[in-house]
Parts: C-alpha cells; sequence; structure tokens
C-alpha cells in the first residue's frame, strides 16, 4: 500500500514535501545551504583581504575582460530560469517536459563551465596568472574555482538523475530529489551573482 | 481516496492556474534579474565614480539574491519557516566571517 502510494502519478500540490522523507530532505538540504553560504564566505572574505596582493603578478583589472563575463552570467542567470521551468512541469506532472527543461539546463551549465575553463586558460598562458603567481591569484582561483567545481557538481546531479529517471513517471520518490537538484542549482546562481559583482566588476572599478 | 475521485480533475485544474500564474511571476523576477546585471555591468563599463558604482551594485547584487530566494527557490510560499531561520542563520555567519576575515584576519 504506502509502495503504491509512492509509485502513484497522481500528485499532491507539493510532491516534493508530501512525505517524510521528502520533508526532511528539503529541511536537510536548506541547512546545508546555509552552511555553504558561509563556507563561500570565506573564501569571499580572504579574496577581498587579498585582492591587492598581485607582488609582481598582474591586478584584476589589467585581466578581467567584462564581455566573457557578461556572457557567463547572462548563461547561469537563463539556465536558473529554465531550472523553475523544469520544476513547474515537475509539479504539473510532466515528466517529458519536465525533462526537456532539465536538458536545456544542463546544456546551458556545460556553456558556462566550458568559458570559465576558457577563461582560466586565458589568464594562464596568456597573462602567465597561475596558480602560485600571487596571493591575489590563489585566492581568486579558489573562490572562482570552487564555484566552478559546484557547477560541475550540479551537472553530474542532475543529469545521473535524468538518465535514473528517464524512464519514470513522476512520482513522490523521486519528486523531492529532483526538487532538491534545482534548489541546488538556484543556489550556485546565487553564489555567481557575488562573484560578477564582487570579483569582477568591483575589480574593474578598482 | 474513494471519496475525491470527481473532484480530482477539479483540483488539478484550480493547481495548473495557480503555477500558471507563479511562473509567470517567475519570469517577471528573470526579466528584473537581467535587468539589474545590465545595470550594473553598465555602471562598470561606463566609468561612473567607484564610491556610487560599488554600493550600487553590492545592493543590486543583495536585491537579486533575494529574488532568487524568495521566487526561484520558494521561499515565499508557506511552510519556509525552517529554510528561512536556516538560510538566514547562515547569511548571519558568512557576513561576520566576511567582516573577519576582510579586516583582521589577513592584515
Amino acid at each position: 500500500m504506502a509502495d503504491d502510494m509512492l509509485k502513484s502519478t497522481n500528485l499532491p500540490q507539493n510532491p516534493e514535501r508530501a512525505t517524510l522523507e521528502g520533508r526532511n530532505k528539503f529541511m536537510g538540504f536548506w541547512f546545508f545551504l546555509g552552511g555553504e553560504t558561509v563556507l563561500f564566505a570565506s573564501l569571499f572574505g580572504t579574496y577581498l583581504a587579498l585582492k591587492n596582493s598581485t607582488v609582481d603578478g598582474p591586478a584584476a583589472n589589467e585581466i578581467f575582460g567584462l564581455e566573457l563575463v557578461f556572457l557567463m552570467t547572462i548563461i547561469l542567470l537563463t539556465s536558473s530560469l529554465t531550472s523553475v521551468y523544469a520544476m513547474y512541469h515537475m509539479k504539473n506532472n510532466d515528466p517529458k517536459k519536465m525533462q526537456l527543461w532539465l536538458g536545456i539546463t544542463v546544456a546551458l551549465g556545460l556553456a558556462f563551465l566550458g568559458l570559465e575553463i576558457y577563461e582560466f586558460y586565458h589568464y594562464v598562458h596568456g597573462y602567465h596568472f597561475g596558480y602560485t603567481t600571487s596571493a591575489f591569484s590563489s585566492a581568486f582561483y579558489t573562490l572562482v574555482g570552487f564555484h566552478g567545481a559546484h557547477v560541475a557538481f550540479g551537472l553530474g546531479w542532475i543529469i545521473s538523475l535524468m538518465v535514473r529517471n528517464a524512464k519514470r513517471g513522476i512520482n513522490l520518490y523521486n519528486a523531492p530529489k529532483f526538487y532538491i537538484a534545482s534548489l541546488y542549482w538556484h543556489f550556485i546562481d546565487v553564489v555567481w551573482v557575488f562573484i560578477f559583482t564582487v570579483v569582477y566588476l568591483m575589480g574593474k572599478v578598482g | 481516496m474513494a471519496d475525491n475521485t470527481n473532484s480530482t480533475n477539479e483540483k488539478q485544474q484550480f493547481y495548473r492556474k495557480k503555477h500558471k500564474e507563479e511562473m509567470k511571476h517567475h519570469v517577471l523576477t528573470f526579466a528584473m534579474m537581467i535587468a539589474f546585471t545590465l545595470i550594473a555591468f553598465g555602471l562598470v563599463i561606463a566609468g561612473v565614480s567607484p564610491m556610487f558604482t560599488i554600493p550600487v551594485i553590492l545592493i543590486l547584487a543583495a536585491v537579486q539574491v533575494l529574488f532568487q530566494l524568495y521566487y526561484f527557490m520558494h521561499m515565499n510560499q508557506e511552510g519556509h519557516e525552517m529554510p528561512a531561520l536556516m538560510i538566514y542563520s547562515g547569511i548571519f555567519a558568512a557576513i561576520l566571517t566576511v567582516l573577519a576575515l576582510s579586516t583582521i584576519v589577513w592584515w
């Protein structure tokens, strides 16, 4: 009986919070996001303290190119919206459309990651701005690279969910999984909003 | 669940309508986030005085994050008291961390 309920495709209004397990995941994940906030704060604080410690290496306003950062920002913002669309179709119990929008989200995430790899490659080879060049470079690569690692992890997460549930409908068992992955994706965008503001824009302003 | 077989369809219709309305808000939120991003980049590219630009772009970022939290991450819906507690505790600790690291720790 319990199993039937779990696999039923007749969904309640908030399928992600309809079971005890779903509610626990929801709560636990927000707790985790609170911790992630502090983790990124420590990297931001370190970056802010060390951003002028360039030794002989290049300074922030010499290497940052706003065109690339703008493109990356728009791509990541859009991917946040497409994952909202995926959750919209999840709540309307339309697994095909949900998968489609998740696929678009993944494609945008891959584009973002590709641009970030290009950016780092360009810094290292074009400007000799390596991880150990200066305290500024270490703080920069740690902060932005950590965010990039989160993007890569999020992509792996969403792709696994898509593959695992490719032939299943949406039910009370997998709805919390999709919902939480989308929360994670939004959080990545939240962090990026501060990265493009604090690192790139403030770096350009001086 | 035999008692609600008649109303199920009606309920689904009601939910769908509600979801559609929410989605409209989300698209509007997205448009505003894009606008904020454009303003922030525009200020920096136009070379406005840093004394003005830096506080403004930080405020724009904070508002964008609130949009993400309350609309995209659904914190405006009911049953989000605990998430609010968690994330605001996190933000509180984050502010202390940034202040401490950027002022005294790496001095």
